[in-house]
């Protein structure tokens, strides 16, 4: 009885031990001793991380995953998705559960902060919107007054919904309910007036989970800033900048023109930045700690920032996204990479 | 005990190392030295690594304004309120449906079980499928599937807007809306004389008691009681200015303003436990009622009791007995269930705790909140059967 007491002791003691050091030490030599990245993305939103039948991962956030595998170990399938919800994701990403987290979360103070985490970028420029079914005959946010409000717990989202309505005077009943499914179903089976997200998942939302989108009219109103970006946990600034870098490079391919296509014969190009920026003129791959022609990789298995904007949200696609705030800086967007010098 | 002292008390002086007594006292305080330190080495890991990863800690924030609206309570809250308003509207939301679950499941499951022991073939087969039905599949399964029911089958407000009953109650997709009276002091001044009605009553019973077991003769307790607790009120009622005055729900925009409404959520969740727990609940009552030997009944009869009384005074207590303890662990178990009304979206404890452990990242802390709620409201229902369990125990003679 003592013995295996003391045994026991002694393998706890040992774990939360051993928790203690993989906290402090380096989460780059964990990700490469393992050779897979862990990369925490959604239960399932359409055009930013979706398993389709197979299980193969499709998404904007799922590229911003395989372009990271694609620069650290030169194959974008190295990547391992943990599907999180709304309220797993940042104590997954804190306790060590997932190595990065790429599932639309919005880069706020308070969770860069306190949360013990760091945002790396913009994949996605979002704002908070409000769908409603057109036979309410509602054409604006400020005629909600009364409304029931379906929305998921634990995100800014609810918290940008009651902040609106009492700067604008006026009252709601929510709904909250955490499966993205069954908030959805809750909204179109009528339970609620209205369903409130991001409006790039509004535009989801409506384009794949009902059979009659042309019957729900997205408001015009944008009542948040939502900047959608990965995020890693504090303690490793190298793997930081990685993931920092591998989206910055594909903004910069696609300033530069360098496409999945045209990746090959752009390594002979004369341009300067493009040969720094495709290992030509090495220094760049080093000084992150991978190969030289990490951008090489990840545009020709992912794509450049607008490749992957256009196949995933894209005009194409369901989602029918406009570039908007995401295009270029300079097409009058949002989308600006610091120099990769 | 006794043969041990004297077992050493003949016996030569042993070094302490062999004594039993010393021996053993070592190795606990050994034990529970370690636990401790275990404790203690696992607290302070965690506060490190909290620490080193600048993550916040300490109970600071049940006084910041928790900025979330939340859709289903019965005290004050909105937006402005304190995170620790928001987990209060959660515990009571908890006790709301926790309580009144154990009440209906305790009537339903009765009925139930009683009705399985009917000699009513049809009705004993009925109730039969009905614990199998409910106890054989998944709560979460019951509740997911009432909650759609609800939301897909029933009408929205507007287009029950004038087809209600006597135009005052609404039965849509947003819940129930009864009309409910107006405020009126009155109404308090009811809720007291009830009590003092129960008080009184509880008295009479008393006195009653001492009565027949003195001098054989027998008091209607039940009917005085029946008038002391309809008569008292409605007399405050008649004092009070007999206030009549309604809140009627009417259309106002998208819902239904006024009168009181019992929300889809709430519905679901407390009807999917009450008949959940109900089917346990009914084999629990069964098997009490089965645990008592037929003789009882019969002797009962020929002393010439009537059915009532058989039942009430010599079937039940003895019954009780057996019920009690393992009725304790179903209370238990609605208590904890309800925590699955997260699915369904009831705002309950856990769902306030979630949110408020996402908003200030606060896991630890908030892990604890719910932990410490649920371990003293189990306890306290675990207390209050204990006590009871022992009144009703067999005073052995």
């Amino acid at each position: 009885m003592l013995k295996n007491f003391v045994a026991a002791t002694a393998a706890m003691v040992a774990i939360a031990g051993f928790a203690g050091v993989a906290h402090a030490g380096k989460d780059l030599d964990t990700i490469k001793a393992r050779g897979s990245v862990l990369c925490g993305v959604s239960t399932g939103l359409a055009g930013f991380s979706m398993a389709d039948s197979q299980g193969k991962w499709t998404g904007l956030d799922v590229d911003v995953c395989k372009a990271v595998a694609a620069a650290l170990f030169g194959d974008s399938g190295k990547v391992k998705y943990v599907p999180l919800s709304a309220q797993q994701r940042f104590t997954a990403l804190q306790s060590g559960e997932v190595d990065l987290l790429s599932r639309n979360t919005t880069w706020t103070l308070t969770r860069d902060t306190s949360l013990g985490l760091n945002f790396t970028g913009v994949v996605y420029y979002d704002g908070q919107g409000f769908m409603v079914a057109k036979k309410l005959g509602v054409k604006s946010a400020r005629e909600l007054n009364g409304a029931t409000v379906c929305v998921q717990p634990g995100t800014t989202t609810e918290l940008n919904l009651a902040d609106y309505f009492r700067a604008n005077k006026m009252t709601f009943k929510p709904v909250v309910i955490e499966r993205l499914e069954e908030v959805e179903q809750a909204f179109f089976s009528g339970r609620c007036d209205v369903y409130t997200t991001d409006a790039s998942g509004l535009a989801a939302t409506r384009a794949t989970k009902t059979s009659a989108p042309d019957d729900y009219l997205i408001l015009p109103e944008i009542i948040s800033k939502e900047p959608l970006g990965p995020a890693v946990r504090h303690g490793d600034d190298q793997w930081a900048d990685l993931v920092r870098w591998t989206l910055y490079a594909m903004v910069e391919a696609e300033e530069y023109g360098v496409t999945s296509k045209n990746v090959e014969e752009m390594k002979s190009s004369a341009n300067p930045v493009i040969k720094r920026l495709l290992g030509v003129t090495p220094g760049m791959g080093k000084m992150l700690g991978v190969d030289e022609d990490w951008i090489v990789k990840i545009v020709k298995q992912v794509g450049n920032y607008g490749e992957a904007f256009e196949r995933n949200v894209g005009k194409a696609t369901p989602l029918k996204l406009e570039r908007g705030l995401n295009a270029l800086w300079t097409q009058g967007g949002l989308q600006y990479a610091p120099p990769i010098r | 005990m006794a043969l041990m002292t004297a077992a050493t008390a003949t016996a030569p002086r042993v070094p302490p190392w062999n004594d039993p007594v010393l021996r053993g006292w070592a190795f606990q305080v050994l034990v529970v030295g370690l636990f401790g330190l275990l404790v203690l080495f696992l607290v302070q890991n965690t506060l490190d690594n909290l620490e080193r990863q600048k993550i916040a800690s300490g109970f600071d924030f049940m006084d910041k304004e928790a900025g979330f609206e939340i859709g289903d309570t019965i005290i004050e809250y909105s937006a402005a309120s304190s995170y620790g308003r928001a987990i209060l509207v959660g515990i009571v939301n908890t006790l709301r449906v926790a309580v009144l679950g154990i009440v209906l499941a305790t009537i339903l499951g009765a009925l139930v079980g009683i009705g399985r022991l009917s000699s009513n073939w049809l009705l004993a087969k009925i109730c039969e499928v009905y614990v199998e039905a409910f106890r054989n599949v998944p709560l979460l399964l019951w509740l997911l599937l009432i909650a759609k029911f609800i939301r897909e089958s029933l009408p929205g407000p507007r287009a029950v807007a004038d087809k209600g009953l006597f135009d005052a109650i609404f039965l849509t997709n947003r819940g129930l809306y009864v009309p409910v009276p107006l405020d009126h002091p009155a109404w308090a001044w009811m809720g007291l004389a009830a009590l003092v009605a129960i008080g009184i009553g509880w008295a009479v019973r008393r006195w009653a008691r001492a009565r027949q077991d003195a001098t054989g003769q027998q008091f209607p307790v039940f009917l005085t009681f029946a008038g002391l607790i309809v008569g008292l009120p409605f007399v405050v009622w008649l004092l009070g200015g007999a206030p009549v005055g309604l809140s009627v729900p009417k259309l106002a925009g998208f819902n239904f303003a006024g009168g009181s409404v019992l929300q889809p959520e709430f519905v679901a969740l407390l009807v999917g436990l009450t008949l959940y727990t109900s089917a346990f609940v009914a084999e629990i009552v069964r098997s009490g009622i089965l645990a008592v030997h037929r003789g009882q009944t019969e002797a009962a009869m020929a002393i010439g009791l009537s059915r009532g009384q058989v039942m009430r005074l010599v079937l039940l207590p003895q019954a009780l007995r057996v019920i009690v303890p393992p009725m304790t662990s179903q209370y238990l178990n609605i208590t904890k269930n309800s925590s699955l009304a997260i699915a369904i979206g009831y705002p309950d404890l856990v769902a306030s705790i979630n949110v408020t452990i996402n908003q200030t990242g606060q896991a630890i802390e908030g892990i604890l909140i719910i932990m410490v709620a649920y371990l003293s409201v189990s306890l306290s229902i675990s207390l209050f059967m204990n006590w009871y369990n022992k009144r009703i125990a067999l005073v052995e003679r």
